[in-house]
């Protein structure tokens, strides 16, 4: 067993070409291991102190986030909020307060859990994941990434390092929401990130939408391009009929099949609704969720 | 395999020499000896264990010990002012949201770490820096007045 705290990203990825799994917050790693779901990793490298992996980096096409940086930081950056707005609004659902501020963007990607909140707005932003490895580094889009409920494509030792963002074009905005039971320390039940443009006189240019909690990785959802040409109310409401078809949930103790598939439906029509009053200019805080009392009260 | 290093509670520097996989709470009940940071769930829900770790809240019981070298830990211990009591804990007694007390350290520190960023939080700011926190006993109202006092101070 051994523990080292890296200072540099070679540090760190040398450590886990050498076998170390690397723990930022341990939010996951550690809550698994104390449920003894998954024992902790034999030799694990910290990679909370690499600095350069803790910023949002503005850039001509885009912006870049490091892997490092706190679900407490996305749902308060000026830039964040303004552009990348579905993000925000799933960040700031996430856990309890202690949890924002330590659990990481790199974590919650990386554990690749299908309710993750940030995975939905991440996919219909059109990010992708930057991973290091010894002497490399790789783009991988991020509908490549996930593999399955925990499991991704990046290989043994690979390291994110961040999440590249491209600029929204035109009047667009986004949006996240989820269902949920309660309004802290909550998993999505499920959940429908949207991020649209609009066109001339108000119709959609364009649509993307994913979803949580409905399959073994977050979905995006495929047939988008027939939502262009509509009007926001009959994209919302199409966007809830492709929803429910694509949809591929399990039943567990949180909701059977049946509900989420209805529900799914439900929530992407309202991310649909509320990315559109955002792409329009009207101003809904973030969340989403609490702004429009959807959710728990 | 064990660690040793200078772990800082409350503006001490202690060493202890514990196994990687120790989690913050105990290496704060067992081997540094001040137990009022409390182990509710074990399991990152109750916020019973809740520290400041460099003035933010952690779940001290899903943090590993060995990951708060060179940082700051703040505990219940460290948050009385020599013997008077800090504001949240007068205003906590009270208006009485203390019941069986279990909660209450956790509540403090998160309590504490909204109000030194936010010194004139809103209720809904209270309810949301509160909600990792569970309490059994009182039903919040009084826990929120408490605090909600205590930034109008």
């Amino acid at each position: 067993m051994s523990f080292t705290i890296a200072t540099t990203i070679d540090e760190a990825v040398a450590a886990m070409a050498a076998g170390a799994r690397p723990i930022a917050g341990g939010t996951d790693l550690v809550v698994s291991a104390r449920h003894g779901k998954l024992p902790l990793p034999e030799d694990l490298v910290a990679i909370d102190r690499l600095i350069e992996l803790s910023e949002i980096r503005p850039g001509s096409g885009g912006c870049q986030i490091g892997a490092l940086v706190t679900h407490a930081r996305l749902m308060m950056d000026p830039l964040l909020v303004q552009s990348y707005t579905a993000l925000a609004d799933a960040a700031a659902l996430v856990g309890s307060p202690s949890t924002r501020n330590i659990g990481t963007l790199g974590g919650n990607v990386m554990n690749a859990s299908p309710a993750m909140d940030t995975g939905a707005p991440l996919l219909v932003l059109g990010a992708s994941a930057e991973l290091a490895s010894p002497g490399a580094m790789r783009s991988v889009p991020l509908d490549e990434l996930w593999t399955g409920p925990g499991s991704t494509s990046a290989a043994e030792g690979e390291l994110l390092v961040g999440l590249n963002l491209p600029s929204p074009s035109g009047r667009s905005g986004s949006a996240y929401v989820r269902l949920e039971y309660r309004r802290a320390m909550e998993i999505a039940v499920v959940g429908a990130a949207a991020g649209v443009t609009l066109a001339e006189g108000g119709t959609l240019a364009s649509v993307s939408l994913a979803l949580s909690a409905v399959a073994p990785t977050i979905l995006a959802l495929d047939g988008t391009e027939a939502l262009a040409g509509l009007s926001p109310a009959d994209a919302a409401a199409k966007a809830a009929v492709l929803a429910s078809e694509q949809a591929a949930p399990i039943s567990d103790l949180r909701a059977s099949d049946g509900y989420r598939r209805h529900c799914v439906g439900v929530m992407a029509k309202r991310a649909v609704d509320a990315a559109c009053r955002r792409a329009a200019g009207e101003s809904i805080s973030v969340p989403v969720n609490r702004a429009l009392g959807i959710g728990a009260v | 395999m064990s660690e040793s290093f200078d772990l800082e509670v409350n503006g001490i520097s202690y060493s202890v020499t514990i196994d990687q996989g120790k989690n913050l709470l105990s290496v704060i009940r067992e081997d540094v000896g001040l137990t009022g940071t409390k182990e509710g769930c074990d399991d990152c829900e109750c916020g019973a264990c809740m520290v400041l770790l460099d003035g933010q809240p952690v779940n001290s019981c899903s943090f590993l010990a060995v990951q708060a070298q060179g940082r700051t830990v703040t505990t219940i211990e460290g948050v009385m002012q020599g013997d008077e009591m800090h504001a949240l804990q007068r205003n906590l007694l009270d208006a009485g949201g203390v019941q069986c007390g279990f909660c209450t350290p956790g509540m403090i520190m998160s309590a504490h770490a909204l109000l030194d960023r936010n010194a004139n939080p809103t209720p809904e700011d209270v309810k949301i820096g509160l909600s990792g926190n569970l309490c059994r006993c009182t039903g919040y109202a009084k826990i929120l007045a408490a605090v909600e006092k205590t930034a109008a101070e």
